[in-house]
């Protein structure tokens, strides 16, 4: 899931209490630097906007110079790795969460030792925090919300979703959705890895053991997970198979009004807001057993061999977590800032639909941290695949988390 | 020529040559040489590449004993010559049809040409994602050709029988142009005079194609033949575009999974022995056809 926020927003004006000037520590900051930044969150849209913050940054800091580079997504992590591997790489650069894992790993990410962690959201901060050493700053934020279409509701005569629900009652709701036509459907959410584990954390499973020391993919509660992420495509049929969708995305579903929910990210708003013909509002993602939110987040992180550590830290820090950057990053509609300081976020609320978009902020108390590891993109590749020959009937869902559970032990070594 | 006067001329041409035997040098040859003491190793593609890291990482032949024991190779080796299998008969019936139908001496016939070869001219990139559309289930133009003779198409792309026939018929689409000239331009050098004396002697159609084109066309249909072997076991953009190696695993190919485990798994030593393997393939099924080639291949002399 690749994700450029893309939300429309007017508001400018947030209260802007409690200057929290998110300071450098550097006291010899006096002599002049030049450092290299490269990112591709910017790219397709936002790069005036990063522009315009390095331009604020750089008032506030007259003796460090950014040299930003705005690479492509679809480019730049084959670059980043040949340059990382070439000792070419820039001072502080932006890594997406399956990516991160595997540079700080392999140590080449410097610890990050001059930040101000009180100006962070916490969960967002530790998701870079690897065995106590914290490698990177979370650069933007977003979640993942329960989507919901009114009118199919009003239709079906189900009650709208409420925070507290839990899959049982999104189960339920669905059935009588899909009843309504032939066509509607109850609720899709794709059958992968990125979904599952998530899943798994509601049903009070996990795909790694609490010191992430060994895979416990085939617990009891991930296998009750996947088979509710499961059943609900082949039994019920509540949500679409590939042949139903036959190569629909899953938002054009909803934007036809013909899927009754979709848990998806908060940068699908602006496409739905404008997209939608029918009435929808969002509330937090449905649980089990326990509640359990999705966050994407991307690192920015500090080359382990620069000689301009301190600027390079000041730099990140900054255009992560300083109040003027939040401010430019919402104003611009780019992306939520992970940060701490609730009154910077606030201007966020004011944009209608959806109505309830407290949910957003109320879905941060129950986030859950992606299982991260070195072979995260191994991984996450193993049990996909798994749970698609599950979903397309080749293997029952145990033999299928079997299956993941023995190819991660034997193809990953852990710790 | 005298010795001395050769040996002058060599050394009057080497400036000329040096700035593209360089480049060939720096950014092929080096490259090349390096990813065989790679493939020896378990570099991760991070680390900083030196003659250090890779002597620390060093494991021998392990990622070639390992690749090759894993099921997952030959799977992926038999997606490859399922590929070639549909591929290749495909490929020439049409290029041949298209050789042969540009051939004709008719008006207009170089904006036929031009047509023929613009795909080829294509970026992969955008002809995948045409084709995607295309073989779109539900409102893609090819289901709905189908369902006019009585067909309903499958969902192409999203099936694991019908996804790797579904890069097939993209590929012919792509690459039948490029072996249409090659062909047509063989065609074009065929002696008029055989026809004739054939007509003379009371030979049909039929009887000219398979007697006199079809031999004489030889020597083009082997190097086409090669090439799209290369190409085939090359297999890599429709692929990573068009399903990314799914559904389930049915369109892996050995580039894409070089790709994958260099770029995204971090195992530059293993990619490494993956793509050596890959070259050791090609080079002898080209072995074997060139020496194949006796047999079946006539040169005019």
């Amino acid at each position: 899931m690749k994700k450029t926020g893309k939300w429309e927003m007017a508001a400018m004006g947030a209260a802007l209490a409690a200057a929290l000037t998110a300071g450098c520590m550097t006291a010899a900051a006096e002599e002049e630097v030049t450092i290299k930044y490269a990112n591709f969150n910017a790219s397709g849209g936002q790069e005036e906007t990063l522009e315009a913050m390095y331009e604020a940054f750089h008032e506030e800091y007259p003796n460090i110079t950014v040299e930003i580079e705005t690479i492509g997504f679809d480019d730049y992590f084959t670059q980043m790795q040949t340059r990382v591997a070439g000792g070419t790489a820039p001072d502080c650069y932006e890594l997406n969460i399956e990516n991160f894992a595997a540079y700080a790993n392999k140590g080449v990410l410097a610890e990050l030792t001059g930040i101000d962690p009180a100006g962070y959201n916490e969960t967002a901060l530790s998701a870079f925090n690897v065995g106590g050493t914290q490698y990177g700053v979370p650069g933007n934020f977003s979640n993942v919300v329960l989507i919901y279409n009114k009118d199919l509701f009003d239709a079906a005569g189900v009650d709208y979703p409420a925070d507290d629900w839990t899959w049982d009652d999104v189960l339920a709701a669905g059935e009588k959705i899909r009843a309504l036509d032939e066509n509607t459907y109850g609720i899709y959410q794709p059958i992968t890895f990125n979904e599952f584990f998530k899943v798994a954390v509601q049903f009070g499973g996990s795909i790694l053991n609490e010191d992430k020391s060994a895979f416990t993919i085939n617990s009891a509660e991930n296998t009750a997970a996947a088979e509710m992420m499961i059943s609900k495509v082949t039994d019920s049929n509540i949500q679409p198979n590939d042949e139903q969708m036959s190569g629909m995305g899953d938002w054009d579903l909803f934007q036809s009004g013909r899927l009754g929910m979709i848990p998806t990210g908060i940068w699908a708003f602006a496409t739905f807001t404008e997209g939608c013909d029918f009435a929808w509002d969002i509330c937090v993602e449905p649980g089990q057993t326990q509640k359990a939110t999705h966050f994407f987040s991307n690192a920015l992180v500090v080359n382990a061999d620069t000689e301009q550590k301190e600027a390079a830290e000041c730099w990140i820090n900054w255009l992560a977590s300083s109040e003027k950057a939040a401010q430019m990053r919402i104003d611009a509609g780019w992306d939520l800032p992970a940060i701490s300081n609730d009154e910077v976020l606030a201007s966020y609320l004011e944009i209608t639909p959806p109505d309830n978009r407290q949910a957003v902020f109320d879905s941060l108390d129950y986030l859950t941290v992606a299982p991260i590891i070195e072979d995260y993109a191994l991984m996450s590749d193993i049990i996909t695949g798994k749970l698609s020959e599950a979903a397309s009937g080749k293997l029952t869902v145990q033999e299928a988390l079997d299956a993941a559970q023995s190819e991660c032990e034997e193809q990953i070594k852990l710790g | 020529m005298s010795k001395r006067k050769k040996r002058q001329a060599l050394l009057q041409s080497v400036p000329f040559m040096l700035p593209s035997f360089t480049g060939m040098l720096v950014f092929s040859l080096l490259p090349i040489l390096i990813s065989v003491l790679i493939s020896l190793t378990d570099w991760n593609g991070l680390d900083k590449l030196n003659p250090e890291t890779l002597s620390q990482h060093f494991v021998g032949l392990q990622n070639y004993a390992k690749i090759l024991t894993t099921s997952e190779f030959w799977q992926v080796l038999g997606h490859t010559l399922y590929y070639i299998v549909l591929y290749i008969p495909l490929v020439f019936v049409a290029s041949l049809g298209i050789a042969v139908i540009l051939n004709k001496n008719m008006r207009g016939i170089t904006v036929f040409r031009v047509m023929y070869y613009i795909p080829v001219l294509t970026s992969w990139v955008a002809a995948s994602l045409i084709w995607k559309w295309v073989l779109s289930p539900q409102y893609g133009i090819f289901n709905q050709f189908l369902s006019y003779i009585g067909i309903r198409g499958p969902s192409w792309l999203t099936s694991e029988i019908w996804a790797m026939p579904a890069i097939v018929l993209a590929s012919v689409w792509k690459d039948m142009g490029f072996f249409g000239l090659f062909l047509l331009s063989g065609l074009k050098m065929i002696d008029m005079s055989y026809y004739e004396a054939a007509r003379v002697d009371g030979a049909g159609k039929t009887k000219q194609f398979f007697s006199i084109t079809l031999p004489l066309l030889t020597p083009s249909i082997f190097f086409c033949l090669i090439m799209s072997l290369i190409n085939a076991f090359q297999l890599f953009p429709q692929v990573m575009i068009m399903t990314e190696g799914g559904p389930n695993g049915a369109t892996q190919v050995m580039v894409e999974r070089i790709y994958t485990y260099g770029f995204k798994y971090f195992k530059m030593g293993y990619a490494s022995a993956y793509s050596w393997l890959l070259f050791i393939i090609i080079f002898v099924l080209t072995i074997l056809q060139m020496k194949g080639q006796k047999g079946w291949v006539h040169y005019e002399s």
